[in-house]
């Protein structure tokens, strides 16, 4: 029966052409226009690192002025400083943790044919790679000695290593960087997550930095900072070390608690740690420590930008615009049908039969407009590509989930939409249309 | 111009209530096009006076580049001059500077200057350009009040310096900020701390230059310091006369770079590709809307075309009928004509309160700004436009049925 349906339909769309081939083009473009913009805002709010996004949480302390919070209306800064990513990290109270900042360095590869160029580097610790399952192509990550030991060891972005040795496995080998010798541990596999959750700082969709070195060498090499830095208060000495040890925050730490047991503990320590630093005169404002899991982190510092959501909101008011034409046009077509349905009906084809038979019909079109609605998508994703450049790079990949979201969204509305003229065309008296024949 | 009352308003009402779901589907959608076009009009506009805000530097004609020295024996001091000397040398550059950051680039230094000392007192947030005595010519500034730069006014910064020059140079905006009670001509020699305590002097104002940060409310208030910076990186900013900029650019580069290899030149980069990059968004959302904005407007069309041609066929033997009793071909036309404009206002009138819906959802929620009062009543007129000459087409059509098909059938 569904493939005699499915023929039915068939005449039918081929009989009104025109008609039908509005009505797919007006699925079609509903169905591209939303879906463009729900997978950038999908891809905008996906998950980085599913698999432990809720066993990773930023860390913040409110090390901030007396007189003004960091953010309003009360928001505790959102990086460290110095003195007090160093401590949190010293004390090893978390399962895992990481502090972290970028700079920025010349590297001067050993071959005289790659020329030096200026990298950007995260200053990190060895857990990072570990707690943020970063995958390895060849060596792997320092180890905590070389944190304390202040070792002058490199693990390259894979990117870099190919720039820098030609793709070779360069664990062992060395590079000059801000003027020292540098030793590979480690190479990266391609790695690009996002948003890129770690540091959303200076763009959450930009590129992972080119090299990883340790965190304490900021201090040795007198690295300068990259990201951002905010003071509420001057440094209160003229030099490096002054300004490492002033109130500037510029740090930021994760760290991994498996369980809600854990994380109390955990800020139970921090609130603990920042009444033991207003012993010390510091932290005049009152208690504010923060653990935010990934996804309330991107929350906070708002990822999915306020243009995607404006241009979601428009999309799929458009897609209601859509349907509401596609309603117009199939009451159109099934009431030029009706003599057809009449005739139908007095030769003893039951309501139910015929309901079901239009409704194959409107799926068909449905479908088909959500197909053309998908390619539309396409080209959606690649002119929006186009104009953002480099920062939508991430956010314009249709996976298999956006398929067949699309191809779903696209059946439902169409049967909604093909609902009520189904019904009024199969409602049809059989006498009334034979009588006019 | 026939009298009110036999414009048919009474049949044609009555007509559409024996049809509601027609003229309901047509209202929504005039309504929901309306709500989105409106609403992305207010976007689109707000994003276009952003762009045409002007920085103050002269765009069309410079670019900027900065070098990094990694060398051991690598002298910053010694560099930078002859960098500079050697770029105001090349036959085509107006003049050259070192700078600390771009404006509208994205990136800066913001300080807090205020006219009391002491920490109790609320800074008025400032962008910071460290710049030497050529910066008036080089930006193509007007020094509208007090004096501008000598030669033995900068000096150089380290990079964990913490104090300041003792004279700086201010926007208008800025010093309009800080002494909203005075003229700005007045604020010349007035003393402003920064840092909370640390005393400096107005030598001059000058009439415009924009923060590096575009999206900032105070993008017109910035200050001049009189320095030149020893920081890991330097980078220089050049003006270049009309017309010159795409042969100099990579000569510049080339220049620096053959003149020491103990250094990496990078970040070439001119001011309209920087202004470029900065307004990539808001340039894209214009585009986005104004496909969204005509497509729209097409679909709906259409589905007024549609869902008239429908009409019209359903039609055809009461048009017939009504032309046989002696109706002309221009009430006809005028039958559709009206009864369109009547979905079309229920439509608008229904679209100008999502409209407004829309608009509050969108304030409240994104930060957008009010909507112009006057973008509803235009945006009522367009769809009332766009309806009628949907329509006209069915319409025409349907005038020239025949009077004799209301005799074929009954």
């Amino acid at each position: 029966m569904f493939n005699y349906y499915l023929r039915l339909a068939l005449l039918s769309i081929r009989r009104n052409p025109i008609l039908s081939g509005l009505m797919v083009a007006a699925i079609a473009l509903g169905i591209g226009a939303s879906m463009t913009t729900i997978t950038v805002n999908y891809l905008m709010s996906s998950n980085p690192i599913p698999q432990k996004s809720e066993q990773l949480y930023y860390v913040q302390v409110d090390s901030w002025d007396p007189n003004n919070p960091a953010e309003e209306p009360n928001e505790p800064p959102d990086q460290l400083t110095w003195t007090d990513a160093n401590n949190l990290y010293a004390a090893q109270k978390a399962e895992r943790q990481v502090i972290m900042a970028t700079t920025a360095a010349v590297v001067e590869p050993p071959s005289q044919d790659a020329k030096p160029f200026n990298a950007y580097i995260r200053l990190t610790t060895n857990e990072f790679f570990p707690m943020f399952d970063v995958p390895f192509l060849y060596g792997g990550h320092w180890q905590a000695s070389a944190d304390k030991g202040r070792e002058q060891v490199v693990v390259l972005s894979r990117k870099s290593n190919d720039k820098i040795f030609g793709g070779e496995n360069s664990v062992g080998r060395s590079l000059r960087l801000a003027g020292r010798q540098f030793t590979v541990v480690g190479v990266l596999e391609s790695w690009y997550p996002a948003p890129k959750f770690y540091d959303v700082g200076t763009g959450a969709f930009d590129e992972p930095e080119d090299l990883y070195i340790p965190f304490l060498l900021k201090e040795e090499l007198q690295l300068p900072n990259g990201g951002n830095t905010n003071c509420w208060k001057t440094p209160e000495e003229d030099s490096f070390a002054g300004f490492l040890r002033s109130e500037c925050i510029h740090y930021q730490m994760w760290v991994e608690l498996p369980n809600e047991q854990d994380k109390q503990a955990y800020l139970a320590f921090l609130n603990n740690y920042a009444n033991e630093q207003k012993a010390l005169g510091r932290f005049s404002r009152p208690l504010n420590n923060r653990l935010s899991d990934v996804m309330q982190w991107m929350e906070n510092r708002q990822v999915v930008t306020d243009d995607a959501r404006v241009m979601l909101w428009l999309s799929l008011m458009f897609l209601v615009v859509c349907l509401l034409n596609t309603v117009g046009l199939l009451l159109a077509k099934f009431s030029g049908k009706s003599a057809e349905i009449g005739l139908r009906r007095a030769i003893g084809a039951s309501r139910q039969a015929l309901f079901y038979q239009h409704l194959v019909e409107t799926a068909c079109i449905g479908l088909t407009g959500g197909i053309a609605g998908l390619a539309l998508a396409y080209l959606g994703l690649l002119g929006i590509g186009s104009l953002y450049g480099s920062f939508a790079d991430n956010l314009t990949s249709l996976d298999i989930n956006m398929v067949l979201l699309a191809l779903l969204l696209s059946l439902i509305s169409s049967i909604a939409a093909g609902l009520y003229p189904t019904w009024r065309a199969c409602s049809i008296a059989p006498a009334s249309q034979l009588k006019s024949q | 111009m026939l009298p009110f009352s036999s414009w048919e308003i009474g049949p044609i009402f009555r007509a559409m209530t024996r049809n509601k779901v027609g003229a309901v589907l047509i209202a929504l959608q005039v309504a929901v096009t309306m709500c989105i076009i409106v609403n992305s009009v207010h976007i689109l506009m707000e994003r276009t006076e952003q762009m045409a805000r002007d920085s103050g530097i002269d765009e069309a004609n410079s670019f900027y580049l900065s070098s990094t020295g990694f060398a051991d024996d690598f002298n910053d001091q010694v560099v930078i001059q002859t960098d500079l000397d050697a770029i105001r040398a090349l036959p085509g550059v107006i003049d050259a500077m070192q700078i600390n950051a771009i404006p509208i680039s994205g990136g800066g230094w913001s300080m807090g200057l205020q006219t009391q000392p002491g920490a109790e007192f609320e800074g008025v947030g400032t962008a910071v350009y460290m710049v030497d005595d050529h910066v008036l010519n080089t930006l193509d500034l007007e020094l509208i009040a007090g004096e501008a730069f000598q030669p033995s006014d900068i000096r150089w910064r380290e990079r964990s310096q913490r104090d300041w020059p003792a004279e700086i140079i201010i926007t208008r905006a800025l010093t309009e900020n800080l002494f909203p009670e005075q003229s700005y001509q007045d604020t010349v020699g007035k003393t402003l701390y920064i840092n909370d305590d640390e005393p400096v002097i107005i030598k001059g104002i000058i009439d415009k230059l924009q923060a590096p940060w575009v999206g900032w409310e105070r993008l017109e208030n910035a200050m001049l310091s009189p320095e030149q910076t020893l920081f890991s990186s330097s980078m220089y900013f050049v003006r270049t006369e009309p017309g010159r900029l795409d042969e100099l650019m990579p000569a510049v580069e080339q220049m620096l770079a053959d003149s020491n290899k103990g250094r990496v030149v990078r970040g070439l980069r001119s001011m309209q590709e920087t202004r470029e990059r900065t307004y990539r968004r808001d340039q894209a959302m214009i585009k986005i809307l104004t496909t969204v904005m005509i497509t729209l407007t097409l679909v709906t069309a259409l589905g007024i075309v549609g869902l008239a041609s429908f009409n019209v066929n359903r039609r055809r033997k009461q048009i017939g009928t009504r032309r046989a009793l002696g109706a002309s071909q221009a009430s006809v036309l005028r039958y559709f004509m009206l009864e369109n404009f009547l979905i079309s206002s229920i439509g608008v009138i229904l679209g100008a309160v999502l409209t407004v819906g829309l608009n509050i959802y969108l304030v409240q929620s994104l930060g957008l700004t009010k909507l112009h009062w006057w973008l509803i009543p235009v945006g009522m007129l367009t769809l009332w436009l766009v309806g009628q000459l949907a329509v006209l087409g069915p319409a025409r059509r349907a005038t020239a049925t025949s009077p004799a098909i209301a005799t074929r059938t009954v």
